[in-house]
Parts: C-alpha cells; structure tokens; sequence
C-alpha cells in the first residue's frame, strides 16, 4: 500500500470534483447579498479624464454603487510586486486600452451591464506609445508620471530599468566568425481558460477576498497595506486558480473591488470577460538583437546580446520577468565572455508580467537561432555545436553562481536520437532541435504543517495554489511516502490565509522544491513524536533514534513491530488526538546578487521537431515534436508528461500563431477568443512526445527540481529551425503564421529568379539550398 | 411538451425584464421555470439553477467551456437563449455520473491524467460524451475533431484524447 507513493501515477487530487463539475472555481461561489461589479472603460489607450458623468447610470433600477478615481482616498492608493505604479483607478488619465476609469455594482449583472453602457466620460485622446521604437523617441509621450519616480534618472524616459549582466571583455574577445542577427517576439496572453474572478465581503472588522491568484499571501499584505487593516483581519480565499501560468500572480482588480465592497457596505463580485483578461495580462514583447562569437571547431567565443522587452504601463513584475530572463541570456552554455543590455520599456499597453518561462522564451528564440545561424556559416551540426558548448554538470558556466545542475547533453542526446538526428530527412522534411533554459525561484519561504490524525489519516496544509500543475496531488504524495500511509488518506488544504500557514508564493516551478520540503520537514517532525511516542508505549529509551525506526507506514521499536495507526491508538489513549507537525523551508535574497540570489534549480530542456511547409498556403505542418526535460525527479510521471506536453503546447501558440494585433490609437483589434487564436486540438503536431531526464539531482525531495515550463522555452527555434531546412527560409519574426511564411517564400523565389543575391540580415534570407518538389496538400 | 409562449415581466428590485416561462428536462429531471428572454442557457444553468458545472470563458462560442448536450446535440450553451431550449433535453457535467457512480468516460479522464486545472474538463467531457453515442469507436483524428471547439490552455489535448480512446475501447 505504500513505498512507492513517490514516483507513481496517483490520481488527481481534486480530479473528481473536476470531471464531475464539483469544483468551486472563484466563479462559482455563491456569496449571500452579493452585487455584481462591471467595468467602465474606454475605447482608446491614453486619454485625458476630463469628466464623468454618472447620473443616469446611477438611476438604473437595482445600481448599488457607482465608483470613480474622485470616490478613493487621496492621494489614489497605488500598488504593484515591485513598484508601486498601479493606481486602483485610472486617475487623471488612461495608460492602456481597457484600464477602468470606473466601475458599477448592482443588484444584477443585467443592471450593472445597462448602467456601464449609459456612463458618460468625456475624454480626449492623448498621444501615446505602443512599440519600442516609438516608446524610445526622445519626444515620445511618458507613460510613467516622473513623480512615481524619484531619484530615478531614466524617469524622464520610458525605460523603467536598464540592466547590465556579463563576465570578461567581449571587445577584445577573439572569434573566427561573428554572427549577428535580430529577432523579435510578439504580445501574446495567458489566456487562461478561467477569466480572472474576484469577490470581496466586509466583515465587522476586516474584509474577505476571494480571488483566483496564484499568490494569496501576497494579495493578503497588499490589501492590508493600502487598506490599513492588520493581516487577520484580511482573509484571502483562493480557490484553485483555472489555469494561471504567471498571469494571475499579483493582484489586478482586488484592490478595486475591495473598496467597492467597503463602500456598499454588501459583498461585490466582479469576474472579469475574457476580452478583459486580455486587457489585465500579458506576455512582454521583445526585439533581441544577438552577436555570437564562435570558433571555427563551433566553440562559443563570447555572446553579446542587447534585448528591449516592451512591457506595458505598469510595471507589475516585468522587470523581474526581463531581469531573470537576461541575467541567463547565454543559456546553458559555456561562454567565455559575455555581454548583456536589457532594457525594460514602457509603453500604453496591457501590462505584461510573467508568463510561464518568465522572459526566457524571448531570448532563447532569439540565441538558439542565431546559434544555428553560427552552425550553418560554419558548416557544422546544430547538434553538435550544442553539444560542443553545453555546460557540464557542475560546471560554473555562469561565473559565481550556480552550476550546472543536470546532465544537460544527457536530454539533448535523448531528445536527437527521439527525433532521429542521425537518419537523413525525408525530402521537403526539415528538423529543428533547440534547448531551453531558465533559472529556478532565487529565493522562496514556504511553511507547511502537517496533522497525523488518531486514525492514521493525514491533513497536508500547504500555501501553494494548484493551478492545474497538480502541486496537491504531489504534496499528497509526499506526505504518504514520509508518513507510510497510502496517499487516498492525505487531505491537502490550500487556498485560505486563515488556516494556512504562510507561503511566500506560487511561481517558477518552485512549489515540488521549496513546499515539498516544507512537507518533508513536517513530517519528519511528526516522526520524531511518533517515535517518542513509540518510547514511551514500549518503554524504550525515546532518545535513542537508532532505537525505533519508522518506515512504509511500520514503527519497530526494538523487537516490536506495529503499524503507526496501531501506535496512535494506543499512544493517543482514549481521548484520542493527532500529531502535529510543521516544517519549513527559507532560501534568503542575497544583497548585491544581480538576480537577488542564487537559482536554486535551473529547468533544463530539449526540444526537436520536424516539420514540412505547404509551399501553397505557408502553413507550417509539425510532423513530429519531441520534448525532453530534466525534471531530477517525477514525484508524479503522468502529470509531469500534462504539464510538458502542455508546455510544449503553449509554446506552439506563440510560435505559430498568437499575436496581439494593436492599430494606431493602441486598440487592441484582436480581442477575444475569435480573433485572437491559441492552439486547439487540431493544431498538434502529428506526433508528440514528452520524456523526462530523472537523474535525482536536483534540490528538491527525492532529488526533484521544477518543472513544467521547460517544455514551451525553446519550441519557436526548434520550429523556425525546421522550416529553415525545409524551406531555406530564415524567419526572425514570430509567429510563423502562414502569412508571413508565405511572403518569405516568395521572396525566397523572388531572389532565386533574379539570382545573384547576396546573403543580407533581412527577414528572409535566399535559400542556401532548396528543397525541390516540395509537396503541395491543398 | 407544447407550450404557448406567455410573455411578462418580473421585477429585480425596480428593473423590469421580459420574461417567458419554459419547460425543459436537465439531467433527467424535468423543471418549469420563468427565464429572462435575453438569457442564454448558460445564464440560466448557472445563475439560476446553479449547475455551475458549465463554465463562462469567451461567451462567442469559441472555447466550449460551456458545452452542455441539448437533444442529443453538443451546445455551446453561451450562444444559445434558454427560451431555445423550451421542451428540450439538456445534459450537463452534472448529469454524467449515474447512481453516484463516475461514467466510464469519466473515469478515463482521471486515469489519463486528462485533468489539469479542470475548467475546461466538464466541456472537453460533454463534447466527447456525444461523440462516443455517435461514433463509439472514434479514431484520433476523430477524437481531435469532435473536441475541436473545446479549448484547453493546459493544453492537455493529447492525454485528453487518449482519455477518451481508452474510454471508447472500454465500450461493449
């Protein structure tokens, strides 16, 4: 019944509730006197508020509450993970296209509805920035009010922060060929399938906040903070989240609804469209420019790499996304001397914050291109030059700082011999592989108790949130292989600051690694008591640990054997009771560490495809995807696989076809599911395939390290790779959508009548060699 | 059941909304009920009723987290009004378990691991319930397209699939 709990496929926690539709997601609860929020925005980016006009708005039957900038305390509350930039309203002015300038409760979403559409606000439209470009000119528009930035001397810009990261003197550094090449990657959204949700009720003395955040405790400090209450009086509910994936970390609108709530003296709810998700969360756009330095035998020489992330007009965690994305710019590699300029900047957009590979999926596209860029001028395998250039484990290919944790070449041979590198293409067919690369959480808190009930069964209390990557199902696990019991009999509650101990948050694959700890701790200390209880019933010396051993649910304590439930009974005596264990797990900042600390893991992964173009239409047809990750351990293989083969999904969108679309006034064009499209189950490629490296090297128990976002890092170079062979053309533009594969191709054609054009750093570049024949299917 | 439409109204505090009484069977159980004649049967599932198995997401009728079964027929119950469904057979996620009992096919989807967030499970699991009475022994690319409007951003699709293959060959 136990020892191999770790390691096994167990069911789902909370499985049931979701195939049955049980599951409470924030939605779906049912709050007693409830009014329901709507938003009020405008049809444009930056404009100046120049009055709202609220009174017929107010006069719709069942409108509780009318809320605008003028009914917040003053000066407005502002937050944010790491500046304080966000206002709860708009104040003055908009900075993006769909930030609210106010909002109404009502008795029904009919009512609130009615009574957005007859709200009147007089603005005009202000000049704003939506690219980099146009965010750089020295004339552009500030996004950031130069207040909110004291003692800031970029405030006067709208570069939020500029980073420097590198080791040794690329100017001096000597390379045979040097290969330089800039790449951008688009906007793209989250697009959970659970728009965020957020409920607030006032209590007596404090207030209580359902949200679908991936952070309740960090919801919890902010809402204290702005609305001076202490931490026990702000109880945060977060039901498990439906889907997240880094949008739904920190807080957007609870803050809003909060006072909305305070005001109406009634519980306000208020879920958000998806249209509005789309207007609350997204990925950060990027142009990359990368100059590698190589050897003739493909030896890296130096990389230097200068990136500009656009993120939106505020900052939400967008620096850190960019700051740990450029920090390991390199990749996995050993680089002798590097150089790194990353530059956030603002614009009058949706805010980005972290999305799943935080930053890194940008850069990698970048870097892994133009390493295939240096492999092709050289004539030398794309396997190969990696191979030749990946750090070995242990190695400080990133000097000072953590070395390489993984047997990195052990999953990129795996992943080639998967995909079958060595075996020629069939004609029209190309191959791509790539790795991908991004640092673990560089500090973390996580506390967990543990509860061993008089009957044997166990309550896990753990801060995560599972947001579908299955953190309850492997605490669950966790718990049942340290306690010897099987793991139907592990309750894991989440989700309440109220009865949950502290954990600091729900971010970079950290939860197996720093919460699973956490657990282990826990019940290693209800352990301890089982053994002195152990002791005391058998009368052994209690101090002596060698004396009673504890393993696969068995307490044996000198000749006596006894299963723990056995030993409760009789320990805990009549009145029965429980053990109570707690355990936690503390990884400090580091002052002056460019990242804060040191990673305390690395996801490593390797993905290889092969592909064909359909010459008539541009589409891009995935013959095959392999994805290799080196997880140390799968604590749970079956949901490993979900999350890379998920992973590797998500990774396809923004590869081949998600894009957000804005015009000239900054309105997004494409929102919502219509018009903005993410892969469905017709956009798979024809095979898949997602292994695992478990090596039992990583920090985490049984030698675990995180996973799931591995797997979507390196897809857009693993694809572009394989269109490049199997076209010719370079594209250093995502997505790959069938019209911009088009149009390379024609120019590719274009180029080949006219011949005897030479090899430029454009968008497309005239084909080295040529497929013929190339198969048309429609 | 015929029903001659009987329009009113009703109030919500002062609002006043047209109203119509329909009748129609969910899960079996046969219910009459007065519903707003703009609202959609996901409305009215969820608001009203409280079968909050049916999710909201994109309300266009692109992500199917609100397939419900009406006569047979999967439905994105977002885009359909409730005063449609007058007389109708309505399935939903709630009504897949019988006698207390998971459904084969649900059984599958936890055996799978087809299941990570779950939001749009109850969907995936109505799109592939009617499949598998029309076509009981799908092929993968017939799984894929039948469960085609049902977007999943776990992007579990291929285990979601095997879900409902190992499912299907289960079946007598």
């Amino acid at each position: 019944m136990t020892g191999a709990v770790v390691g096994s496929s167990a069911p789902r926690g909370g499985g049931y509730e979701r195939v049955t539709g049980k599951q409470r997601y924030v939605a779906d609860l049912r709050i007693p006197d409830v009014l329901q929020a709507k938003l009020v925005t405008l049809d444009c980016a930056r404009a100046r508020i120049i009055g709202i006009d609220s009174r017929a708005a107010e006069r719709v039957p069942g409108v509780r509450l009318v809320m605008t900038a003028a009914d917040l305390p003053q000066p407005m509350p502002r937050f944010g993970p790491q500046f304080d930039d966000r206002p709860v309203l708009a104040v003055g002015e908009t900075k993006y296209h769909g930030e609210p300038v106010a909002a109404v409760a009502a008795e029904t979403e009919d009512a609130a509805r009615e009574a957005v559409s007859l709200m009147r606000v007089d603005y005009e439209e202000l000049p704003a920035v939506f690219t980099i470009a146009g965010a750089l000119d020295p004339v552009a528009a500030l996004v950031c009010d130069p207040v909110l930035r004291p003692d800031d001397p970029l405030a006067g810009t709208n570069v939020l922060r500029e980073h420097h990261f590198g080791w040794g003197d690329v100017d001096t550094a000597r390379a045979d060929v040097v290969v330089e090449n800039a790449y951008t990657f688009p906007m793209v959204t989250h697009f959970a399938i659970e728009p965020h949700g957020f409920i607030v009720a006032p209590d007596s003395d404090g207030i209580t906040c359902w949200s679908s955040i991936q952070h309740p405790f960090l919801l919890q400090r902010m809402l204290a903070r702005i609305l001076g209450l202490p931490l026990s009086k702000v109880r945060v509910i977060a039901p498990d989240p439906g889907g997240a994936f880094g949008g739904k970390q920190n807080p957007k609108l609870e803050p809003l609804v909060a006072y909305m709530a305070l005001a109406a003296g009634r519980p306000v709810r208020l879920i958000l469209t998806l249209e509005e998700t789309f207007q609350a969360v997204r990925r950060s756009a990027a142009e990359i420019r990368v100059r590698t330095g190589l050897l003739k035998d493909g030896t890296l020489a130096f990389q230097d790499i200068h990136s500009d992330y656009l993120i939106g007009a505020y900052a939400d965690t967008a620096d850190r996304v960019i700051t740990k994305s450029n920090y390991i710019a390199c990749g996995p590699y050993r680089v002798p001397t590097a150089r790194i300029l990353a530059r956030t900047i603002l614009s009058h957009t949706t805010p980005s914050c972290a999305m799943r590979g935080i930053g890194t999926p940008q850069m990698d596209w970048a870097v892994e291109s133009n390493l295939d860029e240096g492999a092709r001028r050289l004539g030398i395998d794309r396997l190969a030059i990696r191979l030749r250039n990946l750090a070995r484990h242990g190695e400080a290919f990133i000097p000072g700082d953590t070395p390489a944790d993984g047997d990195w070449q052990q999953a990129v041979r795996r992943a080639a011999e998967l995909i079958g590198w060595d075996r020629p293409s069939m004609p029209g067919h190309g191959r791509g592989i790539a790795v991908g690369f991004k640092a673990g959480p560089t500090s973390g808190l996580s506390y967990s108790t543990v509860r061993l009930l008089a009957d044997g069964s166990v309550f896990v209390y753990a801060g995560t949130s599972d947001m579908g990557q299955g953190a309850r199902t492997v605490f669950a696990q966790i718990a049942a292989q340290e306690l010897g019991v099987p793991s139907e009999r592990v309750t894991v509650v989440m989700g309440d600051t109220n009865l949950i101990p502290f954990d600091l948050q729900t971010s970079a694959s950290r939860s197996t690694v720093f919460m699973g700890t956490a657990i282990v701790r826990a019940c290693h200390d209800i352990n301890e008591q089982l053994r002195a209880l152990a002791g005391e019933v058998f009368a052994t010396d209690a101090t002596d640990a060698t004396g009673v051993t504890i393993d696969a649910g068995l307490v044996r304590a000198g000749t006596h054997e006894i299963p723990i439930v056995d030993l409760l009974k009789r320990g805990l005596g009549t009145l029965g009771g429980e053990l109570i264990g707690n355990g936690h797990v503390r990884k400090d900042t580091i002052p002056g560490h460019p990242l804060g600390g040191t990673p305390a893991f690395y996801e490593f992964n390797c993905t290889a495809v092969e592909a064909r173009v359909d010459e008539g239409t541009g589409e891009v047809i995935l013959l095959r995807h392999v994805s290799v990750s080196d997880v140390g351990k799968a604590i749970n293989p079956t949901q490993v696989r979900g999350q890379d083969e998920g992973s590797a999904v998500m990774g396809l969108g923004h590869t081949l076809m998600e894009h957000y679309i804005y015009d000239d006034n900054g309105r997004i064009r494409n929102l919502g599911a219509i018009d903005y499209r993410i892969p469905t189950s017709m956009d798979l490629p024809l095979k898949m395939h997602a292994e695992a490296v478990e090596n039992g090297d990583g920090p985490g128990p049984y030698g675990a390290k995180g996973a799931g976002e591995g797997a979507a890092l390196c897809v857009a170079p693993a694809v572009a790779a394989a269109v490049q062979e199997a076209t010719g053309v370079v594209i250093r533009d995502l997505p790959l959508t069938p019209e911009r594969v088009w149009s390379a191709l024609r120019e590719r054609d274009i180029n080949l009548t006219s011949d005897g054009s030479t090899q430029h750093d454009g968008s497309a570049v005239p084909a080295q060699s040529v497929s013929a024949g190339e198969e048309h299917t429609r | 059941m015929e029903n001659v439409a009987q329009v009113g109204n009703i109030r919500i505090g002062n609002h006043t909304m047209n109203t119509i009484p329909i009748e129609l069977t969910i899960n079996g159980r046969h219910r009459s009920l007065v519903v707003a004649t703009h609202h959609t049967l996901l409305d009215v599932l969820r608001d009203d009723l409280g079968f909050t198995g049916s999710k909201a997401c994109c309300l266009v009728g692109e992500c199917g987290a609100c397939t419900v079964v009406v006569d047979g027929r999967t439905v994105d119950s977002c885009l359909m009004l409730a005063v449609e469904a007058d007389g109708a057979d309505v399935v939903t996620v709630e009504g897949l378990e019988a006698d207390g009992r998971l459904a084969r096919l649900q059984e599958a989807f936890l055996d799978s691991g087809a299941v990570q967030c779950g939001f749009c499970i109850p969907g995936q699991l109505m799109s592939a319930h009617t499949l598998l009475i029309e076509n009981p022994t799908p092929s993968l690319a017939e799984v894929e397209e039948a469960l085609a409007g049902n977007l999943c951003r776990c992007a579990g699709y291929v285990q979601i699939a095997e879900a409902v293959l190992a499912s299907a060959q289960g079946t007598d």
